[in-house]
């Protein structure tokens, strides 16, 4: 089972404390905005085969979104971090290039 | 090719079995072909027999980087219905299901097609209204379906507990002429044929490069060499992204484990398929006595071809609630398959931004029943470079134009 630490109450959470919320980071784009951009924004995904970052939220305990980076392929899990930010801090990229030197890196 | 026949079970039944053939060429590939499908699974197959059937394109190469049907085409739950409430879907659904009422004899292998009859659980009042209200659309769309009263289910399953204490059933949309396919037999039958009409069927040959000039498909580079081509159909389900990231464009999908699990052999209980939506579920009873189970999909994206122990606990969980005698019946298999989900959970069959490159995926949890049906557009829009009537609504361009074919929403399906 995935098992989270919740960056916020510190709690090793279990898959079903938790609901996924699909990729982070993602670049909002509202009224006004191009249709490439909008529909990029509301449907297209990465999906990577590899080095994901992911929104989650700690549903059964805080209650709180929280990111987390986790590999696609091998179900490991690099750290969670807080939601307030828009790209991952160096400490969890960091983290993925220690055990993925060859990891193109964030994009 | 042998036809296979009880004439012929009889002829080598006194020569002690030695006149068989391989039921399917291994050949190395050829330096170039006309049409190139990536992915040896069912929709990768059926595609390349209906191209050489409808279109006499015979000069194609099916490459597949596993072997032949061990994707999501050997790990489903083998269901066939077409109870859809959208018409693009209804349509193509009742395609595939009508094929293959008759795949057993225009391939000459027996695909052990039951149409046992798929019902699907009305456990709360707005999946009372829902189903009705599919039934109604059904009817306007040639599908024949039916709402069935609590007593009716009860008669069609007597194993079931209509009177459950959190869930009781309420109805049930019933579509009698659904049922269960073997679906190994599925991929076997349409390579059988596929080899017959002369196309090269590669296993355990990768994809690792697409070529490309002027904005079209060349070739792809695999693991066996470079192999050039005219056009390219892409039907690799789980994987369609990572194809998608070669040839340079990307896809409104995600790829997410879906399980299923098996009990014990035991006698006969249930000849029908039952979903239960609401809780998750559906079950059957595969003709070895195995009672066949599968439920939702994991909640992240993953490619591991296996999937998250709590959903497996959920579906079983719900189960025994509504079959109370399910709850002393040992599991004998789990698996899992990689199953690739677009944003409105229906399919994409597509023209792509790179020429003469087709892409038919995103059939999320409901890749088995569609196989013919999806073939059979598949083939017309590689063939004629313009997509035909069945796969017209399913363009890729659906979700710039806010055009979509919304199955999950709308009908609350799982597939």
């Amino acid at each position: 089972m995935l098992v989270l630490e919740c960056p916020y109450c510190g709690v090793m959470a279990d898959e079903s404390d938790l609901h996924g919320g699909g990729e982070a980071h993602l670049k909002r784009f509202g009224p006004g905005s191009s249709d490439d951009d909008f529909e990029t924004y509301l449907f297209m995904r990465k999906n990577p085969k590899g080095v994901h970052f992911e929104r989650w939220r700690h549903v059964s305990g805080c209650g709180k979104w929280f990111h987390a980076a986790r590999n696609t392929m091998t179900l490991e899990v690099y750290g969670t971090y807080s939601a307030q930010t828009y790209e991952p801090p160096q400490d969890i990229i960091d983290a993925v290039k220690a055990k993925h030197p060859e990891w193109e890196g964030y994009k | 090719m042998r036809r296979y026949s009880a004439f012929a079970i009889a002829r080598e039944g006194v020569r002690y079995h030695q006149g068989w053939e391989r039921a399917w060429k291994s050949p190395t590939p050829k330096k170039k072909y006309d049409v190139v499908i990536v992915g040896a699974g069912g929709h990768g197959l059926a595609t390349a027999f209906y191209l050489g059937k409808n279109f006499g394109i015979t000069n194609v190469a099916i490459i597949e980087k596993g072997w032949l049907g061990g994707g999501n085409t050997g790990r489903n739950t083998t269901i066939i219905r077409s109870n859809y409430l959208q018409d693009p879907s209804a349509a193509i659904y009742e395609k595939a299901r009508s094929l293959y009422e008759t795949m057993s004899q225009d391939l000459n292998y027996n695909v052990m097609f039951s149409p046992r009859g798929v019902m699907m659980l009305a456990q709360t009042h707005h999946e009372v209204r829902g189903y009705q209200r599919t039934a109604h659309a059904n009817a306007l769309q040639g599908v024949k379906t039916e709402f069935i009263s609590p007593q009716k289910v009860k008669e069609l399953v007597p194993i079931m507990n209509i009177n459950g204490p959190r869930y009781p059933v309420l109805g049930a949309l019933w579509q009698e002429r659904a049922g269960t396919a073997r679906h190994d037999a599925v991929a076997w039958g349409y390579a059988r044929a596929c080899s017959d009409m002369g196309m090269d069927i590669i296993q355990k040959c990768e994809v690792t490069g697409v070529d490309q000039a002027d904005g079209k498909v060349t070739g792809v580079q695999t693991t066996l060499g470079d192999i050039a081509c005219d056009k390219m159909a892409i039907v690799v389900a789980g994987n369609s992204g990572h194809l998608a990231e070669m040839s340079g464009f990307r896809l409104p999908m995600e790829s997410v484990a879906l399980q299923a699990l098996v009990s014990e052999p035991i006698k006969p209980c249930m000849d029908v398929v039952v979903m239960a939506n609401t809780v998750h579920g559906y079950m059957s009873q595969s003709d070895k006595g195995e009672m066949v189970i599968g439920g939702g999909t994991d909640a992240f994206n993953n490619y591991t071809q296996r999937g998250s122990f709590h959903h497996i606990e959920e579906t079983v969980r719900a189960l025994v609630e509504t079959f109370p005698m399910v709850s002393r019946l040992k599991m004998l298999r789990q698996w899992g398959g990689i199953v690739d989900v677009t944003g409105d959970r229906s399919p994409i069959i597509s023209k792509t931004p790179l020429g003469n490159t087709f892409i038919n995926a995103g059939w999320g949890t409901g890749g088995f029943k569609s196989i013919p049906g999806s073939g059979w557009a598949m083939a017309e829009l590689v063939a004629k470079g313009e997509p035909g009537p069945l796969a017209a609504e399913f363009g890729m361009n659906r979700f710039t134009e806010g055009r979509f074919i919304d199955e999950s929403v709308a009908a609350g399906v799982a597939h």
